[in-house]
């Protein structure tokens, strides 16, 4: 789905948010209240103006607008891989990135984060997995790495990865296996603003995706082997 | 994966010790674990990335507990394709850093 | 005596920076915690799947404390990996240690357990900043020789301070990935000294990436690790509208450099083709230069 009919099914005209090269930014308006829209589109590569440009939006509404809810929308290929950017230190731009959403949830700004085409390699590590929960539309793509490559990098057979996908999520590309592991906390599907209401409503500030992983089968161990680290 | 397991008679029992931890899982490399256990034996547990290789790890570890004739010791090796020299030179810094008095002549190097 | 930081383990960077025989190892070896995954695609594991996690004292003040191996997987964040990160920032919040002190190498994620990674890394970023918020310092050492990429290169700058040996490298993808996508033009992986230039400790040092500069000896990351111990730095809005005006004062600054010698030059560093050669302890004199021009 693209953004421009992703905001509409969500808001109908009911939002002013632009498209500026890859960033998406604006308000909307939903439930009687604004909400922050912020985010990328045309599978971007989050770059340093990128990360930076994101950051300023959350910084802003955090600024300007308390209690103020923020939507972090997520299209991204990943990181750009470019010299540039790690010259000038793109972690420290993502990591801020992160850091600004992190202050907005800290103040009590609702934060939801949703993939709706792709989010790829680290992307959004620091936008939409530092919301207060990351949902995703059922045909988005979510991977780190696709198989092929996978199996040059790591020299494990290829069909070997494909066979064991199947009834191992901890890897392979698929929107389905971060549902499974607790990193999406549930697929938007029918009646989106209902998802979108729902998401704000339980958004929580304890990071449930641990124990989601567990819940669900897909992520065994984190939630428990965290516990014995705590109770040690 | 291939996970081999030898057992020896031993002497010399460290008694209760704290887990001593030596070497890293990388290429080429091994960790050895030394664990206290009950009882007069000691036993040698790998589980290692390079398969085929029985007979010569059996020769290795054999020399080793000829070397320390430990005893009450429980050794965990996971290997990633370390040479017979490698792997000697792990298990005795293993046993180097036992508690005193558990210590063969071997010459190890602390 | 000099004992090199990148050429010691994990296991003995902790031995040697805490106060001696004071660590206490929290999910020790003998635990066997282990990757469940690793074994299911024929690779060996780690009893410690990677990361020395426990507690101690530096200088007589009680810490916790992590450290990647950076020979085991690269040093990859996998599930168990990263829950045993996320415990140990959770259980500083009830501990309360005057400081939590990371020692990172790794490549970032964990291929072979991508998506857990994946996920694990931002549950540590949420940890360690619960952890900040609460007035505790976080401390990130680098200084191994592979690095600290990827999620954990997101992680480094999450941190209150980072120290850094010239051996150490701080990004977030590594050469090869980039020239792999975009040409030996973009990026010669192989090309030691550009990678270094662009990534390694003396750069992030002289663009304040790095806090403290310190030469490939763990005595040295001790004292510097000491001497950050009870300075927390606040996370307000006051803070991060700061960074934001470095970060876009940066990119105005240095947005148009095509490479670190161009960055130092333009920063006012009088021989930038010296730097290389240079020691840890004559950095500091050229970062005075130019305090404002840098970062």
């Amino acid at each position: 789905m693209n953004w421009e009919a992703l905001l509409a099914a969500l808001f109908g005209k009911s939002h002013d948010v632009k498209c500026d090269g890859d960033l998406l930014s604006g308000t909307a308006q939903f439930n009687e209240h604004t909400l922050t829209v912020v985010g990328t589109t045309h599978h971007a590569a989050i770059g340093v103006e990128l990360a930076l440009a994101q950051a300023r939006v959350v910084l802003n509404t955090v600024r300007e607008h308390p209690g103020r809810g923020i939507l972090l929308l997520v299209d991204t290929q990943g990181q750009r891989l470019r010299h540039r950017d790690e010259l000038l230190g793109i972690n420290r731009y993502m990591a801020h990135m992160g850091c600004c959403v992190e202050l907005a949830r800290r103040q009590h700004h609702p934060v939801i984060g949703l993939v709706y085409d792709q989010a790829l390699s680290g992307g959004f590590i620091t936008s939409g997995l530092m919301a207060d929960a990351c949902y995703a539309l059922p045909e988005a793509e979510i991977r780190v790495m696709r198989l092929p490559a996978m199996a040059r990098v790591t020299k494990i057979d290829e069909q070997r990865l494909a066979e064991l996908s199947k009834s191992n999520p901890v890897f392979a590309p698929g929107v389905e296996n971060y549902v499974a592991m607790g990193g999406i906390r549930a697929l938007w599907s029918g009646d989106l603003k209902a998802c979108l209401l729902t998401a704000l409503l339980d958004a929580s500030t304890l990071d449930e995706r641990a124990a989601d992983g567990a819940a669900r089968g897909g992520r065994r161990l984190a939630a428990q082997v965290t516990a014995r680290v705590v109770n040690a | 994966m291939e996970k081999l397991h030898f057992e020896f008679p031993g002497q010399y029992a460290p008694g209760h010790f704290t887990p001593v931890l030596v070497g890293v899982v990388g290429s080429g490399n091994l960790e050895v674990m030394l664990e206290p256990h009950g009882g007069s034996t000691c036993t040698i547990d790998v589980t290692t990335s390079a398969g085929g290789f029985g007979p010569i790890w059996e020769a290795v570890v054999h020399d080793f507990q000829a070397r320390h004739r430990l005893a009450g010791i429980a050794v965990s090796i996971n290997d990633m394709g370390a040479t017979p020299a490698v792997v000697s030179l792990r298990l005795d810094q293993a046993a180097a850093a036992l508690p005193l008095g558990s210590q063969s002549n071997s010459g190890a190097p602390t | 005596m000099n004992r090199s930081f990148a050429e010691s383990t994990a296991r003995e960077r902790v031995t040697h920076l805490l106060d001696a025989d004071t660590f206490h190892e929290i999910l020790g070896p003998a635990e066997r915690v282990v990757s469940p995954h690793l074994a299911l695609l024929g690779v060996p594991s780690a009893f410690d799947d990677g990361v020395v996690i426990g507690s101690g004292l530096l200088d007589g003040q009680a810490i916790l404390v992590a450290a990647q191996e950076g020979e085991f997987m690269g040093g990859g964040v996998g599930e168990v990996h990263g829950a045993k990160l996320v415990g140990l920032f959770k259980r500083a919040l009830a501990a309360k240690p005057a400081a939590v002190i990371v020692l990172a190498e790794s490549g970032g994620v964990r291929l072979h357990e991508a998506n857990a990674g994946l996920i694990a890394v931002s549950e540590v970023m949420r940890a360690l900043l619960d952890v900040r918020a609460q007035g505790i310092p976080v401390i990130m050492l680098i200084g191994g020789a592979n690095g600290c990429f990827g999620g954990m290169g997101l992680i480094a700058r999450c941190a209150d301070h980072v120290v850094m040996s010239d051996i150490g490298r701080l990004a977030m993808s590594g050469p090869e990935v980039i020239e792999s996508s975009n040409g030996v033009e973009e990026f010669d992986s192989r090309d030691r000294a550009l990678v270094w230039r662009t990534t390694g400790g003396k750069h992030r040092y002289l663009t304040d990436d790095c806090d403290v500069l310190v030469e490939d000896d763990v005595a040295q990351f001790r004292a510097a690790a000491m001497g950050l111990l009870g300075q927390s730095l606040p996370l307000s809005l006051a803070s991060m509208e700061a960074e934001h005006a470095l970060l876009a004062s940066r990119l105005s600054r240095y947005g148009d450099c095509r490479d670190a010698l161009d960055i130092w030059q333009r920063a006012g560093v009088a021989d930038p083709l010296r730097v290389p050669d240079m020691e840890a302890r004559q950095m500091p004199a050229l970062k005075a230069l130019n305090p404002k021009e840098l970062a």
